[in-house]
């Protein structure tokens, strides 16, 4: 136990001296959780929006106040028909409404500037939102569940957390344990009484408080600073997180008995463990979206299923028999990953 | 099968990697309080006999015995009797030269006040009694060493494997190396060390010279030198390992 001990004082004097690292690794969860909540949003503002009428009613009147005071909206008034393609294509204006009273019923079209396609589709959807508050005419009546507003924060944090813990455990364990390889200080542990098993926890519960920090302060300004609703199902939130910090913790170690320098290792776990979690774990783009093929491959990809499992209990707050399968899944995954690398440890003999 | 003043004896020590023979049928015996020079160019593979020595890897064939233990079952039990120091004098350079000392002395299961006398004995022993709060990564390589040697001695091994110790470093810090070598020795340690410098085996008792995976010599240095007609063990050396086909 003494020697258990020193293991980990060893290790956290290391991490704790080692000034630059420890910054970077404190700061950078907080940044980018930070960065994507508030500065990176898929929500599109200050729409420069034209109006065609070809005839007035109560009901145009009605959407054309509704536009002028949308936040999302610049209303650049009336024009006439003739003249949208020009506005149009100079880009004095992003979109154009025209509305026509027919017989007392409202038809309407939406012209967009589809040069940016995710933008296009965001428009013409706050425009579609605005015409169906404000006719009854309209037979779909949408109701957006869990985040009617539509933040994307509430979005991106889930997916952030998933990134971050990854790049914390895969990243920085693997270096940290290919650094004592390359300088020989591994060699040492080796040669020594002290039992592999020993030496590997030594490494591993170090990083795992250290995440555990990052875990708290994420949660915190997830909670406060982003405003995501706070429920009762926090303790699950936390529970998940740790079974993933310790999957995570899996493939640094993993990584680590595979390969031999630290810049190997920087790779290895940038390229084949940070890439595919921004890409494919749903956290920007959405899985359903992609060709089967990807949906198959994001399926053997940690972050997804933890992505998955927060958005349920963060932004749907549901209970956590609703995660049970993302659960399971994580869980194996952990299990996997820790016996390969046990194994790979051990097979140096 | 042990024999008391032998505290390595190595009989047929044989490892292959697929068709590759690293190590092919070498036999020795290192005697208590002796310092054994085991020569060898790159490639020959002093290294990977080493690793067997030390209980790292298991022979593929063969017998060996290191402070009594069985290298082929009791490769954990031998970690207990030895001590081992790198080519790289790799120690933890975030921590101080004191926290290095204790780390490495509770590995081998030193209590809290074993550690304290001997670490203050070391520490005015070596002189460096004023910079025991310095990090390691901040004195110069000669000093390095020397805590290297102080941390894989501190237990009072049976054997210390010293692989390479001197590499990179001045003439006149190998010599004060020596010097502790040579005092370990006296105090009972028996000292197992690889070396490029072909002078420093000139300071040991008996070297071994390993060409291709086997041993083409192994006498005291003044026994090689006459059997070869030389003044040195570095023309020693060039006659033994003329024939090397592995290597640079």
């Amino acid at each position: 136990m003494a020697i258990f001990q020193s293991l980990i004082k060893k290790e956290a004097l290391h991490v704790v001296r080692d000034t630059r690292t420890m910054v970077i690794t404190l700061l950078m969860p907080l940044v980018l959780l930070l960065l994507f909540g508030f500065a990176i949003s898929t929500e599109v503002n200050n729409i420069k929006l034209l109006a065609v009428v070809e005839r007035h009613n109560d009901a145009t009147r009605d959407i054309l106040e509704r536009l002028r005071v949308n936040d999302y909206f610049t209303f650049m008034g009336l024009s006439a028909a003739s003249e949208v393609e020009r506005v149009l294509r100079s880009g004095e204006a992003d979109a154009a409404l025209f509305l026509k009273d027919d017989n007392g019923e409202i038809k309407s079209q939406i012209i967009v500037d589809a040069s940016n396609a995710s933008a296009a589709q965001a428009i013409t959807g706050y425009i579609r939102g605005v015409i169906t508050g404000a006719t009854t005419f309209d037979p779909i009546i949408n109701h957006t569940l869990y985040n009617p507003q539509m933040k994307s924060s509430y979005n991106f944090v889930p997916g952030i957390m998933g990134m971050i813990f990854i790049l914390i455990c895969a990243i920085i364990t693997s270096v940290s344990i290919v650094r004592e390889k390359e300088r020989g200080t591994m060699d040492l542990l080796l040669v020594s009484p002290v039992r592999p098993v020993t030496i590997m926890l030594g490494k591993l519960v170090p990083y795992f408080m250290l995440s555990c920090i990052i875990l708290a302060a994420m949660l915190t300004i997830s909670y406060t600073v982003l405003g995501l609703p706070m429920s009762g199902n926090v303790f699950d939130v936390i529970a998940i997180s740790l079974i993933y910090i310790v999957l995570s913790l899996s493939i640094g170690l993993l990584v680590s008995t595979v390969v031999d320098t630290q810049l190997t290792a920087l790779i290895v776990s940038a390229v084949a463990f940070m890439l595919p979690v921004i890409m494919l774990s749903g956290m920007i783009f959405p899985i359903d979206n992609m060709p089967v093929i990807l949906q198959w491959v994001s399926c053997i990809i940690p972050a997804r299923w933890y992505t998955e499992a927060m958005r349920k209990l963060m932004i749907e707050q549901l209970d956590i028999s609703a995660v049970m399968k993302e659960i399971v899944i994580l869980v194996m995954m952990t299990v996997i990953l820790l016996v390969a690398a046990v194994k790979k440890f051990n097979s140096g003999k | 099968m042990k024999e008391n003043d032998n505290v390595i004896s190595v009989k047929g020590l044989t490892k292959r990697f697929g068709d590759f023979t690293a190590v092919d049928n070498i036999s020795f015996d290192v005697k208590r309080g002796e310092i054994f020079g085991f020569l060898g160019a790159n490639g020959a593979g002093k290294t990977t006999a080493m690793r067997m020595l030390c209980g790292l890897s298991y022979p593929t064939s063969g017998d060996g015995y290191v402070a009594g233990c069985d290298i082929n079952r009791q490769a954990d039990e031998i970690k207990r009797h030895i001590g081992y120091m790198s080519q790289k004098f790799s120690l933890y350079g975030n921590l101080s030269l004191e926290e290095n000392l204790k780390l490495f002395a509770t590995i081998y299961g030193m209590t809290d006040e074993e550690i304290k006398a001997s670490s203050k004995k070391l520490f005015e022993e070596l002189e460096m009694d004023s910079m025991r709060d310095t990090l390691v990564k901040d004195i110069p390589v000669g000093w390095k060493q020397k805590l290297a040697f102080a941390t894989a001695t501190i237990h009072r091994p049976e054997v210390v494997f010293l692989d390479e110790p001197t590499g990179g470093v001045d003439p006149a810090t190998r010599r004060k190396f020596w010097e502790l070598i040579y005092k370990a020795a006296s105090e009972g340690m028996t000292i197992f060390v690889t070396t490029h410098y072909l002078d420093e085996a000139e300071y040991c008792n008996r070297v071994s010279i390993m060409v291709d995976g086997k041993i083409s010599a192994l006498a005291s240095p003044e026994v090689l030198k006459e059997k070869y007609h030389v003044e040195t063990m570095d023309e020693v050396f060039r006659i033994v390992a003329k024939d090397a086909i592995r290597g640079e």
